[in-house]
């Protein structure tokens, strides 16, 4: 690690999420070699790399979508049980920690066969069991906050692609996530879609929730992130607060990547 | 008028027998297609899913299942099957038993049904794209739940058009049972046309019966199929 002091708003607040030491490998390729991260309540990190230096993988490995190779992962201070595979031991215990931690995906994956409305309320009702109407009401308050009120009834083929991201976006906060995980969440977008996408993340930034965000959009990255990791070839190449790394970029890799994405 | 009369539901009329017969038949096509979707739905499963050992026996029983013609997998099941539970039941010092027709054409067609369901299954199980499942698991569903609310529900729209035809075959595939002398449609045709030598009416009036179960059953996977899509633009309005 190249942290060099850290805001001291980052260490004062709990721990929300810490990683240590993780590795991945798919077959023969290592795609994590090592990377540590740790995210304070409140922090917004944004993890940036060209394609294939791993920083969607050190995310999905956050909660088990991918099973890390090596390395453990601590929720809120609680530790992942792993088996000596690397999977998680108690099936309970993560999805438990899932539920606490809101996924947005680069493809939006909403259900198509579920209306918006049904896709935010699905794990709240059935998975949480929340009464029905306490859960569509939140819902209703969500949909709203996002611009998407009138689409409630709506199934998400029928919605633009930003609009599809928005919903996706109230889909996670419906279950109150202590922590929200945004893999590369414009990355499918039209260019013209990206920025109301970006509008609700900042506005969920700006209200102190706790955030990892895996994107290729720097100029975003720098205005919202408190802490900024720069992945290269499966490992942190360089990490620290945004206007230092944006500014004053030190390894020529983050240069030259800075360069490139322009 | 005469054929009419034939038609009759009263004696000496057959169309009382020709009713029961289809009763019969739908009798044996639900219970067949309803065992044909279990033993797909598991057999899918078990063949994405399962260790080698259930995807090998999977293999065995899907291929053997579609390789033998119905009729000869019929016979044997029916005869041979009969006859070996009745030779260790008198093994065993118990008298014989009847089989019951109807139990009998609903498992045999009902294992053939799940052949080919698996198979079916296995193509939709296998469309639906995995974004939706990763959704369900980031969220920390959990695994019966997620295949209930989410996979199941993805798969039925693209299952739907491969449903129907095994659910118009099963219907079909009843006839075939007229040959151990199971009282299904086709046989009551057959002893309705051999007793009354009137043989155009009653075949005639058998493929009428065959055809309007065909229309009101693609009538009716053609709604299932829409509300499984309903959540696709192509479909709407």
């Amino acid at each position: 690690m190249t942290e060099a002091a850290p805001a001291p708003s980052r260490s004062a607040a709990p721990e929300a999420i810490r990683v240590t030491g993780l590795r991945k490998s798919f077959g023969p390729l290592e795609v994590l070699k090592g990377v540590d991260l740790t995210a304070h309540e409140g922090d917004v990190i944004a993890v940036i790399g060209g394609s294939g230096s791993g920083k969607s993988t050190m995310l999905r490995c956050i909660n088990f979508l991918e099973t890390p190779s090596a390395g453990t992962i601590t929720i809120a201070g609680e530790p992942v049980r792993q088996r000596p595979d690397g999977t998680a031991a108690d099936r309970r215990q993560i999805e438990r920690i899932r539920q606490s931690l809101g996924m947005v995906f680069q493809q939006f994956n909403l259900w198509t066969h579920k209306t918006v409305l049904d896709n935010l309320i699905e794990v709240p009702v059935h998975v949480l069991h929340q009464p029905k109407a306490e859960a569509t009401d939140r819902a209703m308050s969500l949909l709203a906050r996002v611009g998407l009120a009138d689409k409630a009834h709506s199934y998400p083929a029928f919605l633009s692609g930003g609009q599809q991201q928005r919903a996706a976006i109230a889909r996670a906060l419906c279950m109150e996530p202590k922590a929200m995980l945004f893999d590369e969440p414009t990355s499918a977008l039209d260019p013209e879609l990206v920025g109301e996408v970006l509008a609700v993340i900042r506005a969920l930034a700006a209200e102190g929730r706790t955030m990892i965000l895996v994107t290729h959009e720097m100029k975003f990255a720098r205005e919202v992130a408190s802490h900024v990791m720069f992945l290269a070839g499966g490992l942190v190449e360089e990490e620290g607060p945004p206007d230092r790394l944006f500014g004053a970029p030190q390894s020529p890799r983050l240069q030259q990547f800075l360069r490139s994405v322009g | 008028m005469e054929t009419l009369s034939l038609l009759s539901l009263s004696p000496p009329g057959w169309g009382a027998t020709l009713l029961a017969g289809l009763w019969n038949s739908i009798l044996i096509a639900v219970g067949a297609f309803g065992m044909g979707l279990v033993l797909g739905t598991l057999g899918a499963w078990g063949k994405i899913h399962g260790g080698p050992v259930t995807r090998d026996l999977l293999a065995l029983y899907t291929t053997v299942v579609r390789a033998v013609p119905e009729l000869i997998l019929i016979l044997i099941l029916y005869f041979g099957v009969t006859d070996l539970v009745n030779q260790l039941l008198l093994a065993l010092g118990h008298d014989r038993i009847q089989i019951s027709g109807i139990a009998a054409g609903i498992t045999v067609l009902g294992v053939v049904q799940g052949a080919y369901a698996t198979e079916v299954l296995r193509g939709a199980l296998l469309s639906v794209p995995q974004g939706q499942v990763e959704a369900a698991r980031a969220m920390g569903m959990p695994p019966f739940l997620m295949a209930r609310r989410i996979i199941f529900p993805a798969m039925l729209g693209l299952a739907m058009p491969g449903l129907a035809n095994l659910w118009l075959i099963a219907t079909k595939d009843t006839a075939l049972l007229a040959v151990v002398g199971f009282a299904e449609l086709t046989f009551a045709t057959r002893q309705a046309a051999g007793t009354t030598k009137a043989f155009f009416t009653f075949f005639l009036a058998a493929g009428a019966i065959y055809l309007i179960i065909t229309l009101l059953s693609t009538w009716a996977f053609h709604r299932i199929e829409g509300w499984a899509r309903r959540g696709e633009p192509r479909n709407a309005g």
